[in-house]
C-alpha cells in the first residue's frame, strides 16, 4: 500500500484546479482513531493479503498453463479429466481458510457488540438531509446541515478544503469516555457513518439502531450519510469533535446556557415588530438554508415531487394556514414541522419571505407573534 | 407433449405459492422478531405481570426517549428521563401529551427497544402504544405505561432504551370513521 | 426493433437447405411478431439485450459525466438518482437476463437434441412483453417529477411515501419482467426435462444446460417474490396499507428481507448461466475434456441452494442481533468454497491442454481473473467488520462490477462470439474482435479498479457529487468508463460484419468443439433435430 501521493500525471491539467487544495486521497482503508476501527483495519488487511496468496497461487498456476501448453508450442493435450482426491482437497483447504477468516472477525463482531453502561449518549435523527443531535439528560439538541456554500457546489466559487464534508453545528463528544449513539430516523432510512470510529448504522423511522465508540485521540474526524436518502443525498455530511472531557463539559455548559438565553429572548421578541426588509432579508437566508434543497431557490419546486410556492394558492390564500405547514409539517410527506427546528425569528422571516418573493405579493409581514399565536392554537 | 401439462402445472404452482410466500414473509417476519428481538420490536399485546418473581440483585436503568415524528405537532415527553428498576418490580411512567394545535390529532406511538434483544425481557403491562390515542386542539393529557422487566434478562445488558416515535395518523383514522365530520383541518 | 429486421430474410432461408419446404415463415415483420421458432425468439432476446445494454449504458455516460469533477456541472441531483436507478434496472433486467434467456432459446434446444422450445408459443409471448415493460419504465423518465429515483434497490419508505407517481409504472414495468422471466424459466425447465434426445441423461447434459436447469428454478423461486414486495410497494404507496411504514405498524426493514431474500439468489441467476458458458468455451480451446464435471453440477446446485440462506449480508448495517449476523456472514463465507471449486476446475481444464486463444478464449480468460477478483472482494464484503466499513462506498460499486461486468457481461460477449458462426455461418473478423477484447479489458479495468480504492477512502456510492481527495481518481474513472462504452461499438460493427457475411464456418466451427450443436450445419437451419440424434 504505497502512498502515492496523486495520479495527476495521467490527467490533463485541467484536474490540476480542482484538486489543488485537496489533501491526497488514501489508498487504503482508514486505520480510525478506535480501538474497534484498528481491529477492523487489521481484520481488512489479514483478509486482503490471504486473497492476493490465493489469486497469486490462481492466476500464477493458471499463466504458467498460459505459456506453457499452448497449441502453438506442437504440445498434445492430456487426457485427465477428474480426480477425486484432488477435488476433495481443494474443497479442504478453502474451508480452512474460512474459518481462520472467520474466528477473527467473529470476535471482533462480538466485541463491537458491547452493551456496558456508556458515559455519554447521543440520540442521532436523520431526516432529508440534515441530523440532528440530543444528548440524552440534558436539554442540549440541535440540527447539523451542510456548511459548504451553494455557490461552491455550482461552480461559481472556487471549492474549499472541505468541501460537503463541512456542517455548521458538528457533534462534540468527550475523549476516552464510551459514547453511546442512539439512531432514528424522521422520514426515510439514512446511515450514519464515520470511518474514523468503524460506525455505520442505519437510521431507521420508527425505531433505534444503537452503536458505540470510545475516541482516544483529539480531533475533527468526518463522515457522511451512506444510504441513498432521496435528492440531496450526498448533502448530509457529518463532523464529529473528539474533546477532551474538561474541553466538553466547558462546552456543553457553555451551549446549556445559551439555549436558556435563547428561550428568555424569544419572550422579548414576541413584543417586538421587525421591518419589513430586515424580515425579508433575514428571511431569504433561512429559505436557502432550510427550504431551497426542495423548494428550490426560485421557489418554483420541482413538478410532481416539491411543490410550487411561486403563485401557491395555500400561500396566497391562507396566512394561517400558510403559518401551519411550516410550523407542524404535512403528514404523510417530506414536509417537515419546523417549529422545531426554526426560532421564531426564523420563522417569522422565511414565512414573510415566502409570502412576499416571487410574484407573490401579499405585501404582508408576519412577526414574531402571529407566528406564536398558531403556535399555541389560536390562529383564527 | 401430454406430460409437459403436469409439468408446466407443478412449476405454476411453485410460482404462485412464492407470490403467497413472499405475503408470508410479513407475518413470519413478526413471529421471528418476537423470537429474536430483531429491531427492538416489542410485543404488541399486554403482559401479566403475576408471577413475576423481583429480583433485587439486579439494578437495571431504563431510559425514556419519545420523539413526535417530524410532521407530528404533538408535545411529547416522559416525566423522567430514566429510571432505576429491579427486574421483576412492576412500574407506571406516565408520558405527557399535549396538542398546541387548533385541531384534534390522533397519534400512534411506536416502541423501539435497544439493544434489540433486550426488547424480549421488556414487558408491557399496559400501554398508550397499543391503541391510537385521540387529543383535542389546545388539550394535554397523560398516557401511562405499565412494565416489568423480565428476571430472566441476560447479565450483559445494564441499560434498556425505550423509544416511542410518535406518529400523525389522523388521515388513517379519518378514512376508518365515515360518519365523523368535525376533523379540523 | 428496426436492428431485427436488417438480418435479410431471403439469405437465411437460402441456406436451409432440406428444411425449406415447412418453413413456413412469414415475411418481414410478421415472421418476428409470430414466431414460434426458437432461433429467431433468441435472436430477438439477443439483439433486445443488446440495444438495452446501450441505452443503460448511456446512463452510465451521463453518471460517469456528472462525476468526472466535483460540483454540479451537467445534470440535477435528482435526475442524477434517476440515471442510477434506471441504469441499474435496465443493466438486471434489460441486459443480462434477457441475454443469457436468449442464449438459452438459441443453444439449449441444440445442445439437448431438442426440435424446438417445448413451449413455442409461450416463448412467443415471454419475449414480446418484454419491450413494452422497458417502454413504460423508459417512459416514466418523462413524467412530471421524473422516473424511479430510489436506486434499483427501491428501499421503503424511500420508494413509497417520498417516491413520486412514477413508482406505480416502476411497479407495473416490474411485474410484466417478473412474468416474462417466469414464463422464460418455466419453458426452459420443461424443455430440459421433457425434450432430451434418447441416451441425453442428465448428466451427459453440457453444463451451460445444467446451469440453466438451475438457474430457471431458481427464477421461479424469487421473481414471484419480487413481484410481490413490489405490489407491498403499491399498496403502502396507493392504499393505505402498512407494510413498510412504522406509523400503521409496518417495518421498512422488513422491505430490506424481502427484497434481498429475492435478489440475492437474483445475484446468481445472473452469474451461473456464465459459469455455464465458460464450462464450455475452456475444453474447447484448451482442447482437453472439462475437469470435474460432476463437481461443477454439484457446485452449482449447492451455490443455489446457499444463494437462499445469505440474503441479510446485505443488511448487516440495519441493526441485527449479532447471532445473526454471525449466521449470515458464516454462510455467505460458505459460498466461496463452491466458487473456488469451479475456478479450479477451469484452470484444472486448461493444466496441459493445447491451448489457442481466440477471441472467445479470451474473454473467457479474462472473465475467470477478473470475476475471481470480484469474487475476492465479494469475500471482504462477507467480513461482517469490515463490512461496516465497505458497506455502500464504491467498494462495493467496484465489488457487483467486477462480477457482473467482467463476469456476466464477458461471458455473454464470449458467448456470442463462440456461437456466432453457428447462428450465422461466418467467422466474425478475428482481428477486430481482438481489438474489442483489448480495448474493452484494458478500460474495464481503468473504470472499476480504481473504485476499490475510492471506496476505501470512504467515498459513499449513489452520491452525484463528492469531497475534493476523489476527485482526482473519479476523472481518471470517468475516462476509463468512456473508453469502455467506445470499445463497445467495436462489438456492434464485429456483430454486423459477421451477420453480412465471410469467411464460410464450417459446422464444428472450432477445432476443439464438442456437442450436438456442433453437428448441425452452420448456419444452423431453421429446423434442427426434428428426428432426435443419436446420443453415444
Amino acid at each position: 500500500m504505497a502512498k502515492t501521493s496523486s495520479i495527476r500525471w495521467t490527467l490533463p491539467t485541467l484536474l490540476l484546479a480542482a484538486s489543488a487544495n485537496a489533501a491526497a486521497m488514501p489508498l487504503n482503508m482508514t486505520r480510525g482513531v478506535t480501538e474497534i476501527s484498528q481491529e477492523v483495519y487489521s481484520l481488512h488487511m489479514l483478509i486482503f493479503w490471504i486473497c492476493c496468496v490465493i489469486g497469486a497461487v490462481v492466476f500464477g498456476i493458471m499463466f504458467v498453463s498460459i505459456l506453457l501448453h499452448r497449441k502453438a508450442r506442437g504440445v498434445q493435450p492430456a487426457q485427465f479429466h477428474e480426480s477425486t482426491k484432488i477435488e476433495i482437497l481443494w474443497t479442504a483447504i478453502p474451508v480452512v481458510i474460512l474459518i481462520g477468516m472467520a474466528i477473527p472477525a467473529s470476535k471482533t463482531l462480538i466485541a463491537m457488540d458491547d452493551t456496558s453502561a456508556a458515559d455519554v449518549t447521543v440520540q442521532i435523527t436523520g431526516s432529508q438531509w440534515k441530523w440532528h443531535y440530543k444528548y440524552l439528560g440534558s436539554d442540549l439538541e440541535y440540527f447539523s446541515v451542510l456548511a459548504t456554500p451553494r455557490e461552491q457546489i455550482t461552480n461559481r466559487f472556487a471549492k474549499g478544503e472541505n468541501y460537503l464534508l463541512e456542517v455548521d453545528r458538528p457533534l462534540i463528544i468527550p475523549t476516552g469516555q464510551k459514547v453511546r449513539f442512539l439512531m432514528t430516523s424522521d422520514d426515510v432510512i439514512h446511515s450514519w457513518w464515520v470511518p474514523a470510529f468503524a460506525i455505520k448504522k442505519d437510521a431507521n423511522p420508527g425505531f433505534i439502531n444503537e452503536a458505540w465508540t470510545r475516541v482516544e485521540e483529539p480531533g475533527i474526524y468526518r463522515g457522511q450519510c451512506a444510504e441513498l436518502c432521496g435528492k440531496d443525498h450526498a448533502y448530509m455530511p457529518i463532523v464529529v469533535i473528539a474533546k477532551s472531557p474538561d474541553d466538553y463539559a466547558a462546552w456543553k455548559a457553555g451551549e446549556e446556557t445559551r439555549i436558556a438565553q435563547e428561550k428568555a429572548a424569544e419572550q422579548e421578541l414576541l413584543a417586538m415588530n421587525m421591518d419589513m426588509s430586515e424580515l425579508m432579508a433575514n428571511g431569504e437566508r433561512t429559505y436557502i438554508a432550510y427550504c431551497a434543497a426542495c423548494h428550490q431557490p426560485n421557489g418554483a419546486g420541482l413538478p410532481g415531487i416539491f411543490p410550487s410556492l411561486a403563485g401557491s394558492q395555500l400561500i396566497l390564500n391562507d396566512k394561517t394556514a400558510h403559518i401551519d405547514i411550516v410550523l407542524n409539517g404535512k403528514a404523510g410527506t417530506s414536509m417537515q414541522a419546523f417549529g422545531r427546528q426554526l426560532s421564531l425569528k426564523e420563522l417569522a422571516s422565511v414565512l414573510t419571505y415566502t409570502r412576499n418573493a416571487w410574484g407573490n405579493d401579499t405585501g404582508e409581514a408576519i412577526q414574531a407573534a402571529d407566528v406564536y399565536k398558531v403556535q399555541q392554537g389560536e390562529g383564527e | 407433449m401430454a406430460q409437459n401439462k403436469p409439468l408446466i402445472g407443478k412449476l405454476i404452482l411453485i410460482a404462485l405459492a412464492m407470490f403467497g410466500f413472499g405475503f408470508a414473509l410479513v407475518p413470519l417476519y413478526d413471529v421471528f422478531c418476537d423470537l429474536t428481538g430483531i429491531n427492538g420490536k416489542t410485543a404488541a399485546v399486554a403482559a401479566t405481570g403475576d408471577n413475576a418473581i423481583i429480583d433485587t440483585s439486579r439494578v437495571i436503568t431504563i431510559e425514556f426517549l419519545a420523539r413526535p415524528n417530524k410532521d407530528m405537532p404533538w408535545v411529547f415527553a416522559p416525566e423522567v428521563q430514566s429510571m432505576t428498576v429491579h427486574p421483576g418490580e412492576i412500574h407506571i411512567m406516565n408520558y405527557l401529551a399535549e396538542n398546541p394545535t387548533g385541531r384534534m390529532i390522533v397519534g400512534q406511538a411506536v416502541p423501539s427497544v435497544s439493544p434489540g434483544q433486550a426488547a424480549l425481557y421488556f414487558n408491557k403491562i399496559e400501554c398508550f402504544c397499543f391503541s391510537q390515542q385521540q387529543l383535542a386542539g389546545g388539550k394535554n393529557m397523560l398516557m401511562p405505561l405499565q412494565f416489568y422487566v423480565d428476571p430472566a434478562l441476560p447479565a450483559q445488558f445494564n441499560t434498556i432504551t425505550l423509544n416511542y416515535t410518535l406518529y400523525d395518523v389522523t388521515q388513517a383514522w379519518a378514512a376508518q370513521q365515515p360518519q365523523q365530520n368535525n376533523i379540523g383541518e | 426493433m428496426s436492428v431485427v429486421t436488417t438480418e435479410p430474410h431471403d439469405h437465411e432461408s437460402q441456406h436451409d437447405h432440406e428444411h425449406e419446404h415447412h418453413d413456413h415463415k412469414p415475411g418481414g415483420i410478421k415472421r418476428w411478431l409470430y414466431t414460434t421458432n426458437h432461433k429467431d425468439i433468441g435472436t430477438m432476446y439477443l439483439v433486445f439485450a443488446l440495444i438495452m445494454f446501450f441505452i443503460g449504458g448511456t446512463m452510465a455516460m451521463i453518471i460517469r459525466l456528472e462525476l468526472f469533477q466535483p460540483g454540479m456541472q451537467f445534470v440535477e441531483p435528482h435526475f442524477f438518482n434517476q440515471m442510477t436507478t434506471v441504469h441499474g434496472l435496465i443493466m438486471v433486467f434489460g441486459a443480462v437476463m434477457p441475454a443469457f434467456t436468449g442464449l438459452a432459446n438459441w443453444m439449449i434446444p441444440m445442445m439437448i437434441g431438442a426440435p424446438d422450445m417445448a413451449l413455442p408459443r409461450m416463448n412467443n409471448w415471454s419475449f414480446w412483453i418484454l419491450p413494452f415493460a422497458f417502454l413504460i419504465l423508459l417512459l416514466s423518465l418523462f413524467m412530471p417529477g421524473g422516473g424511479p429515483s430510489f436506486g434499483w434497490t427501491f428501499y421503503a419508505p424511500l420508494s413509497t411515501t417520498y417516491s413520486g407517481d412514477s413508482t406505480a409504472l416502476f411497479v407495473f414495468s416490474v411485474h410484466i419482467m417478473g412474468i416474462s422471466s417466469i414464463m422464460g424459466a418455466i419453458n426452459v425447465i420443461v424443455t430440459i426435462w421433457n425434450m432430451r434426445a434418447p441416451g441425453m441423461t442428465w448428466m451427459k447434459m453440457p453444463l451451460f444446460v445444467w446451469t440453466w436447469f438451475i438457474t430457471a428454478f431458481l427464477l421461479i423461486m424469487v421473481m414471484p417474490v419480487l413481484a410481490g414486495v413490489v405490489t407491498m410497494v403499491l399498496t403502502d404507496k396507493y392504499f393505505g396499507t402498512s407494510f413498510f411504514d412504522a406509523a400503521g405498524g409496518g417495518d421498512p426493514v422488513l422491505f430490506q428481507h424481502i427484497f434481498w431474500f429475492f435478489g440475492h439468489p437474483e445475484v446468481y441467476i445472473m452469474i451461473l448461466p456464465a459459469f455455464g458458458i465458460v464450462s464450455a468455451i475452456i475444453p474447447t480451446f484448451a482442447r482437453k475434456k472439462l475437469f470435474g464435471y460432476a463437481s461443477m453440477v454439484y457446485a452449482t446446485a449447492s451455490i443455489a441452494i446457499l444463494s437462499f440462506l445469505v440474503w441479510a449480508h446485505h443488511m448487516f448495517t440495519t441493526g441485527m442481533p449479532v447471532f445473526a449476523t454471525l449466521f449470515f456472514m458464516y454462510a455467505t463465507m460458505l459460498i466461496a468454497v463452491p466458487t473456488g471449486v469451479k475456478v479450479f476446475n477451469w484452470v484444472a481444464t486448461m493444466w496441459r491442454g493445447a491451448m489457442t486463444f481466440e477471441v472467445p478464449m479470451m474473454f473467457a480468460l479474462a472473465f475467470i481473473v477478473l470475476f475471481t477478483i470480484g469474487g475476492f472482494s465479494g469475500l471482504m464484503l462477507a467480513i461482517t467488520p469490515a463490512d461496516f466499513q465497505y458497506h455502500d462506498t464504491y467498494f462495493v460499486v467496484a465489488h457487483f462490477h467486477y462480477v457482473l461486468v467482467t463476469g456476466a457481461i464477458f461471458s455473454i460477449v464470449a458467448a456470442v462470439y463462440y456461437w456466432l458462426p453457428k447462428w450465422t455461418g461466418f467467422m466474425y473478423d478475428e482481428s477486430l474482435g481482438r481489438w474489442h477484447f483489448w480495448c474493452s479489458l484494458i478500460s474495464v479495468n481503468l473504470l472499476f479498479f480504481p473504485m476499490h480504492f475510492v471506496g476505501l477512502a470512504g467515498m459513499p456510492r449513489r452520491i452525484p457529487d463528492y469531497a475534493l481527495q476523489f476527485a482526482d481518481f473519479n476523472a481518471f474513472i470517468s475516462i476509463g468508463g468512456f473508453l469502455f462504452g467506445l470499445s463497445q461499438l467495436i462489438f456492434v460493427w464485429v456483430l454486423i460484419k459477421c451477420a453480412r457475411g465471410g469467411v464460410q464456418a464450417t459446422d464444428q466451427v472450432w477445432e476443439g468443439a464438442e456437442g450436438l450443436e456442433w453437428e448441425v450445419p452452420s448456419p444452423a437451419p431453421y429446423h434442427t433435430f426434428e428426428t432426435p440424434p443419436v446420443i453415444k
